[in-house]
This record gives structure tokens, sequence and C-alpha cells, in this order.
């Protein structure tokens, strides 16, 4: 294939990258995407095969590892539930990153072929490439593996945090650059495995301290390195396809960790350093015994059928609980009844970006249903019922109105604005920040005790 | 190849598509923001290009060509699975006619 050819024939497939992600401004045009995605995708990979050197020798095992993998991916992808995307996603991060690592090692070992050495001597540049690629490759793999176990529930949700912790980060991060310089100044195999040894640590040290409930920084945050390793890879091989894309996934990571530490009010500096976020840390907060209003299924119905607009919150209970289906029928039942039916989304509700909004979907809920922060916020003034479901600290009225409260200037749903909050709520327990939330003890406030999923469905037979 | 110019024209390259990034996912409806998780996993997986190549470089079965069969494999998964999952996702959201 003619060289000009091949370069056009990925800058093709650069556009098209470009244009799946476009698609995703609407759900009307994000399944067009997608599908120029997977076309983007299938020019490249084509492209490439035609352009390999030992074409004829190599293609049946080329083609045999494309299908293994391909067999795998779209088993697992078939196979898993909605409520599960949070940790398929962190693995699928990790994968990225050990391939780039892979790449990286393989071009180390066989520099003729990718045309980054003269005279057997490593070029400067791809010295600092190769190194970099292999650092953020690494760290990737080993973070999200970390990220996964959380999210699974293979390791406490908790920060694990110990003495030292961020000496010995920055010791080790110190190592790692000083080996990177070594290997530029005299490119030996040893030094490059080091270097990943080391930044494979780093990658679980990193991750470790960061508490279940900010998992949607972490994993945002993975998303964006893997872009980045696949840029580096794509100066080491000159390939501007794949530096466009690294490019475009680096900064879609970086957007989606910038607008849910918004969302929590925190910086990235601080999520990094962790320690927050367990399901049981104690902020100092002193334990009183409130009273508090208990209601049944059968009253949280008799209010809501005679309700004129109800706002349903969502948080990762209703996940954990799988009560997204229950509800929307619940939601049905309710539009049978004449009552005006929304959805509202806190940007951190559950453990990733838009993690509420699939498992709704998932559930068949109009996505017109559906409203971001900012959308609904007003609204909740003209509700009669603000339902609650497996959200609390989002709801949280100490987050805007008490400046000594540790999530104060987190943006809040304005719930309590509602003329009756239904709260579904497993037990009494505070949220992810022990932080107590004074909604609770309002008095137009009614806590319902109990399972979300079972909550809902005794609700839905409460109504007449 | 590997010469000043190229690697100048690499980073504009880059630091163009930083830009086009930006302005591009934040286009991006929330409601959408874990396909658009998934799709990008798919996608920066189009380093299976440097996999093909290390794999593809030559008849002898050496280091290089290992590492680059297990890349593929793993960028391979990615790949199928990161776009079937979003077509997945993407196929339930709905509007329904009222």
């Amino acid at each position: 294939m003619p060289v000009q050819l091949t370069a056009i024939l990925y800058l093709v497939s650069s556009v098209l990258f470009i244009l799946a992600l476009r698609g995703l401004s609407s759900p009307a045009s994000s399944r067009t995407g997608n599908i120029f995605g997977i076309t983007g995708m299938v020019i490249a990979v084509v492209t490439t095969i035609a352009n390999l050197q030992a074409f004829t020798e190599t293609i049946v095992w080329v083609v045999i590892a494309l299908a293994i993998g391909g067999a795998i991916g779209t088993l697992l992808a078939r196979r898993i539930q909605m409520t599960a995307m949070p940790q398929l996603v962190a693995a699928m991060h990790s994968l990225v990153g050990l391939a780039a690592v892979l790449v990286a090692a393989a071009a180390f070992y066989d520099q003729e072929a990718f045309g980054i050495a003269t005279n057997g001597e490593l070029h400067f540049a791809s010295r600092i490439e190769m190194s970099l690629g292999i650092v953020i490759g690494i760290i990737t793999f080993s973070g999200s593996l970390v990220a996964f176990a959380k999210l699974q529930g293979l390791v406490s949700g908790n920060p694990l945090v110990f003495k030292g912790q961020h000496i010995l980060n920055a010791a080790l991060g110190l190592g790692i650059v000083a080996l990177i310089v070594a290997f530029c100044i005299d490119p030996r195999q040893e030094l490059l495995w080091a270097v990943t040894l080391l930044a494979f640590i780093v990658g679980f040290l990193v991750i470790l301290p960061i508490g279940g409930a900010d998992m949607p920084v972490v994993v945002s945050m993975l998303n964006s390195y893997s872009g980045w390793a696949a840029a580096g890879i794509g100066f080491t091989l000159l390939n501007p396809a794949l530096i466009v894309t690294g490019a475009l996934v680096g900064s879609s990571g970086a957007i989606l960790s910038y607008i849910m530490c918004k969302g929590m009010n925190r910086s990235l500096f601080n999520v990094i350093l962790g320690g927050f976020g367990g399901e049981t840390v104690v902020a100092g907060g002193l334990k009183v015994d409130r009273p508090f209003k208990a209601g049944s299924a059968d009253d949280a119905a008799f209010i809501m059928q005679n309700a004129g607009k109800v706002i349903i919150v969502p948080g990762y209970g209703m996940a954990v609980s799988q009560a997204q289906h229950a509800l929307r029928e619940m939601g049905d039942k309710l539009k049978e009844h004449g009552v005006e039916v929304k959805y509202a989304i806190h940007p951190v509700a559950g453990r990733m970006p838009g993690h509420m909004n699939v498992l709704l979907a998932e559930a068949n809920v109009s996505y017109d249903e559906v409203f971001e922060l900012e959308q609904i916020n007003s609204d909740f003034q003209t509700a009669d019922v603000a339902f609650v479901i497996g959200a609390n600290d989002v709801t949280n009225p100490a987050a805007r109105d008490d400046p000594k409260s540790p999530i104060y200037g987190m943006p809040i749903l304005d719930v309590d604005k509602a003329k009756t909050v239904l709260f579904v709520k497993r037990s009494m327990a505070s949220g992810y920040a022990g932080i107590d939330n004074d909604l609770f003890y309002k008095d137009n406030t009614m806590m319902l005790l109990a399972d979300a999923k079972k909550m809902v469905e005794d609700i839905v037979k409460g109504f007449h | 190849m590997h010469d000043i110019y190229s690697f100048v024209s690499l980073l504009t390259v880059f630091v163009m598509a930083c830009f086009v990034g930006y302005y591009v996912v934040w286009s991006v409806t929330p409601a959408l923001h874990t396909p658009l998780m998934s799709v990008t996993n798919a996608i920066s997986s189009v380093i299976i290009v440097g996999a093909l190549i290390a794999a593809g470089a030559s008849a002898r079965f050496d280091a290089s060509k290992l590492y680059g069969l297990a890349a593929i494999v793993l960028a391979a998964i990615n790949i199928f699975g990161g776009f079937v999952v979003t077509a997945r996702m993407l196929a339930m959201y709905k509007k329904k006619a009222k």
C-alpha cells in the first residue's frame, strides 16, 4: 500500500473517532456515532494489517489473536449486568494500560521494525516516549486493578491509609524519574523493567487510599490515563491516528474527572491524596439520637398517588438493590394516577459518571423524564413529593447551609424544598462521609426504612 | 523519519486533537457519560495498531512478537467489548411516545 494512502486511511479513522464522540451529544445521534467508531476501528486495523512487513507468514497468528480477544470481549459485553458497568469499565482500563506496556516493550525489543533506531542506536526522543508510555500504561493497569477490586467488593471500599504513605509515594515517584533519566542516557532493558516495576507499585498505592464514593473520579481519571498512554505509543510509532485518539480519550477522561470533582466540591488533588470517602468514616460528629418520622409503604403509596408532582432522586443504593425496574413500575403507576413524574440525577450519584442514567434507561425510563441537577433543582419548590432512593449526601442541606460541615459547598439537590420528602434507606446510619443528614429529622420528611427494591415493590402494591 | 520536523508536526497534531477533544466532550450530554467511557475505552484500544506491527514484523518468533500477540488479544477484548457494550447501552436510551 502506498505510504500516502496509508496515511490518509489513518486520517479517516481519526475523523470517524471524533464523530463517534460527537454522536454522544444526544441519545438520538449516539447510535450512529457508535457505528462511526466501529468503522474507524475497522479501517485502522485493516490498514495496519495490509501493511505488515511479514504479512503472509504472520497473518494466521494475528487473526487467531484477534479472534480470541474478540470472542472474550463480546461475551463479556453481552453478559455483563448494567449495575456492574463501573467494574467492567475499570477492568477495560486496566487492559488498555497493559496493552500499552506490551506494545512499548515490543517496540524496545524490535526497534528496527518500528523504525525508532538507526545503526542499532535507539533514538533519544523514542527513549523518552517509550519510558513515559510504559509508566503511564502500567500505572493505569495497576490502578485500574485496585479500582476494579474495590468496585467488585473484593477489597474494602474504605480508604486504606497508613503512616508515611505520601512520603513513600513521593520517594517512588522520584525513583521513577531517576530511572527514566538513566534510561534516556543508556537505554538498557534492566532500567526499563525497573521503571515498570516501580510504576506498577505506585499505581496500587495511589488508588488504595481512595474511598468507594470517590470512585467516579478515579474511574474518570484512569480513563484519561489510558488515553495518554495511547498517545504516548502513538509518538513512538509516529502514528497520528493513535495520537489523535489518545488525545481525545485523554481529554475526555480529564473533563469527566473535572465534572465529578466539581460535583463534590473537591479538588482533584484532594481526591488523589485520599483518605476520604469510606463507608464508615466518622468525621468527628457526635451521634445523637434524634426523633424522626418513620412511615410504611402504604403511607408512601397514599401520599404519592394523591400528589400532583413527584421527583425521584436515585443514588448508589438503588444500584446496589437493583431497584430500577421496580422504580419504573412505580413511576408508571403514578402516571396512571395522573401524577407528573420526573427523575433528578446528581452528577456524582453512583460509582461512575452517568451510572444512574444507564440504569434508568435499562429499566425503560424515557430519557426525557430524566434531568440533571441544574435543570431540575428549581422544580423541587413546586414538587409535592421528593422520593429519595439510595442517595444521601447529595441531598444533605448542610452542604448548602452549614459552613462547618465537611461537605459544605458541594452542590446538592434541594429535595428539602419539596412539600414532603420520602427517604428510602436501609437504616439510620450516616452516608459515606459519616455526616448526619438533617433532612432525616425534618417535619416534612418521612423515613422509609427498608431495602430499596422491597420498599418500592411494596409501595406499588399499596396503590389503589 | 524521526527527525525534528516530524516530532514537531506530531506534537501539533496532538495539541490540536486535545482541543478538539475538549470541545467535543463538553458537548456530550451527561446522561451519556457512561457510554462515553465505554466507547473511549474501545477507541483508545487503537493501540492495537502497535501490537499488530510488533506481531507482524517478521516470521521469527521472538520476544517482540510474543508481546505483540499478547497485546493484540488484550486490545481486541477491549475493542469488541467496548463497542458491543456501548451499543447495548445506547439501544436502551429510548424516548417513549406520549
